[in-house]
């Protein structure tokens, strides 16, 4: 569990002060940190199927103010979460609550079911308040990335 | 109090996980003890039985089909987009708790779960097309049960051929005062009852394929179907149609506030014109030029070998129980009747006897073939069939149709056969067994009855014993998130 973990949120995956722009620009800029990480092969695939799922949905914004889009993608080399703060938010389509924080989660087309759990185990953790607030004032990746280490392991 | 939740999503790793944490705080929070069973990829293990038999009410927080829904009969059941259980937990939490105080009937998970969604990946296409006939017959059945016992009650009250002669709604007094009043009035609403049969078949077979946005197109070509005469055959092929062109409708992918008006305009109107066009102009014609082409066929028969004359009549009554074959026969026997030919009218009476009759004889002699819906069927169908209302048939003729109707048209044959062989005779156009006295030749009409009900029985028990279906519905694998997107919270 934890190996996976380790591997799953890195500082270079984490993206602080995003500018507040639309869904679409969030996640192409969180998808380029997984293209510069050496875990994305094709970022336009990708991007395409997480933008399908928010449409499927009717997006995957929450009234807690977080997102979290995610798609299973064979251009994806290694199950990863991409985390995005931006102030002021963005519309991932939740009624009057714009997203600040936004985990982009990308899994292989054939994820094992390890990394499914943690990534499940992450989304479990992001209904707790505490949490969220951690993250919201964390004041580098360093930190962010501790606290949902320190949270899911 | 304590619950149970079943969450998923489509891709079941992070919405499905989301809602059950918090349904999970939510309920403690309260004071309840919940149990949630998470569908999908990270799906650890499900529900216990025993789990499932403590619990006061089911919470279904799903963006896709529930699988294996049927645990939860009889459950006082919630059920919410996976968003709001996030959102507002606590609220869903409440109306659980609410509806396990205070559940009405409807509010329960139905023992005859709808199985709309619970069609597995991959499920060839004949596979994929007897779940939708399921949950289509699953809605129709209270009609056919409700409008076939009030019909027959009404017959036997009111007396079955002076029943059906009263036009006008008797009033209070009437009722109170004549039995052929009040008999009136239980027919008059159980046929109101069989005149949605149809229209709820074909809606929700397109319910089934497509969820709610199928209904309104769905429940439309039923109506037209029983419009053109093309009685529950119609009914199936307008419910099918009405879901692939919602699906089609459904390819067409919008964003905003357009997607709201997909919904809301979009696939009713559209959906409805189109599927309604299709049925009247191109279905229309041929099924009013067949049954006249069958009508004039039978009259030039008319005065040709009698036993001939009941094989054909009798498999056409069973063929589609008040469709165009089935409405030729009949019209063809009450032709006769007027002629003063009383013994092609008797035959076709005891052909449209033996379809309810020999399915009810087959759920008793062989349950396990039957679904639990069909065997509580089975047992209204016995007085359906006595009474002549070959409807009773039709909940497991449209849910298994190349099995159940050949199996239907043998044993009416036989019946048909017979009972010109005796050369039984009836002076009435319809009642069942509440005619008897108009009935001359009772022994061989009694033969042609029993004889026609063992042989629809065995066939129907042969045919589904060796030509079992491959998959069974309950043992789906994984929900198909086909449809499950568009139910609203």
């Amino acid at each position: 569990m934890t190996v996976a973990l380790d591997s799953l949120v890195t500082t270079e995956l984490v993206a602080l002060d995003l500018p507040a722009t639309d869904c679409r620009s969030t996640i192409e800029a969180l998808a380029d940190k997984l293209v510069a990480a050496g875990r994305l092969t094709d970022r336009a695939g990708f991007v395409a199927a997480v933008l399908a799922r928010e449409e499927e949905t009717g997006g995957t914004g929450m009234e807690s103010g977080i997102a979290i889009p995610h798609a299973k993608h064979a251009g994806v080399t290694e199950p990863s979460v991409v985390v995005g703060r931006i102030a002021g938010g963005v519309d991932f389509g939740a009624e009057d609550a714009p997203a600040d924080l936004v985990f982009l989660i990308a899994a292989p087309a054939g994820a094992d079911d390890v990394h499914v759990t943690v990534l499940s185990t992450l989304a479990r953790r992001l209904v707790h308040e505490s949490f969220r607030t951690a993250l919201r004032q964390a004041p580098d990746p360093e930190a962010i990335v501790t606290t949902i280490r320190g949270e899911i392991a | 109090m304590k619950l149970v939740a079943v969450t998923a999503c489509p891709t079941g790793i992070a919405h499905s996980a989301m809602a059950a944490e918090s349904l999970e705080v939510a309920a403690r929070a309260a004071g309840h003890d919940i149990e949630v069973e998470i569908q999908g990829a990270a799906g650890g293990p499900g529900l216990s039985p025993a789990s499932i038999a403590e619990a006061d009410a089911v919470i279904f927080a799903v963006d896709a089909g529930v699988r294996d829904r049927e645990r939860f009969a009889g459950l006082p059941a919630v059920e919410v987009r996976t968003r709001r259980a996030i959102d507002r937990p606590g609220e869903v939490v409440e109306q659980a708790v609410h509806a396990a105080a205070s559940a009405p009937a409807g509010l329960r998970v139905p023992a005859t779960a709808p199985m709309q969604w619970a069609a597995p990946v991959g499920a060839s296409k004949p596979e994929q097309l007897r779940i939708w006939l399921m949950t289509g017959v699953s809605y129709m059945l209270p009609f056919v049960v409700a409008g076939g016992i009030l019909i027959a009650l009404g017959f036997s009250i009111g007396g079955a051929t002076r029943v059906t002669a009263v036009k006008d709604f008797p009033v209070i007094a009437d009722v109170l005062s004549s039995k052929l009043q009040l008999g009136a009035l239980l027919f008059m609403i159980g046929k109101t009852a069989f005149s949605m049969m149809v229209p709820i078949l074909a809606g929700y077979i397109a319910f089934g394929m497509v969820d709610r946005p199928g209904i309104a197109p769905g429940v439309v070509a039923g109506l037209i179907a029983t419009q053109l005469n093309a009685g529950f055959l119609g009914g199936i092929v307008g419910g099918v149609v009405a879901g692939l062109v919602v699906m089609a409708l459904m390819r067409v992918r919008v964003r905003g506030p357009l997607a709201k008006m997909m919904t809301v305009i979009v696939y009713p109107v559209v959906g409805t014109l189109v599927t309604g066009a299709l049925l009247i102009l191109v279905v229309g014609h041929p099924i009013a030029s067949a049954q006249s082409g069958l009508t004039n066929w039978l009259t030039s028969l008319q005065g040709s070998n009698a036993v001939l004359l009941g094989i054909i009549v009798g498999a056409m009554m069973a063929f589609d129980m008040g469709g165009p074959v089935n409405k030729a026969a009949y019209a063809f026997g009450l032709a006769s009747l007027q002629s003063g030919n009383y013994a092609v009218m008797a035959a076709v009476m005891i052909a449209g006897m033996t379809p309810p009759l020999g399915l009810a004889l087959a759920t008793l002699l062989r349950p396990a073939r039957f679904t639990e819906a069909e065997r509580e069927s089975g047992k209204a169908a016995w007085l359906l069939g006595l009474s002549f209302i070959t409807e009773g048939a039709i909940p497991f003729a449209a849910a298994d149709p190349l099995r159940v109707i050949p199996s239907l048209m043998t044993g009416s044959a036989v019946a048909g056969a017979l009972s010109m062989a005796f050369d039984a005779q009836l002076r009435a156009p319809h009642g069942g067994i509440f005619v008897v006295g108009l009935i001359h030749g009772k022994f061989g009409y009694l033969v042609a009855g029993v004889a026609g009900t063992a042989v629809t029985a065995a066939c129907v028990l042969a045919l589904k014993t060796f030509h079992r279906p491959t998959v069974d519905i309950t043992e789906a694998s994984v929900p198909a998130p086909v449809a499950g997107v568009l139910t609203n919270a």
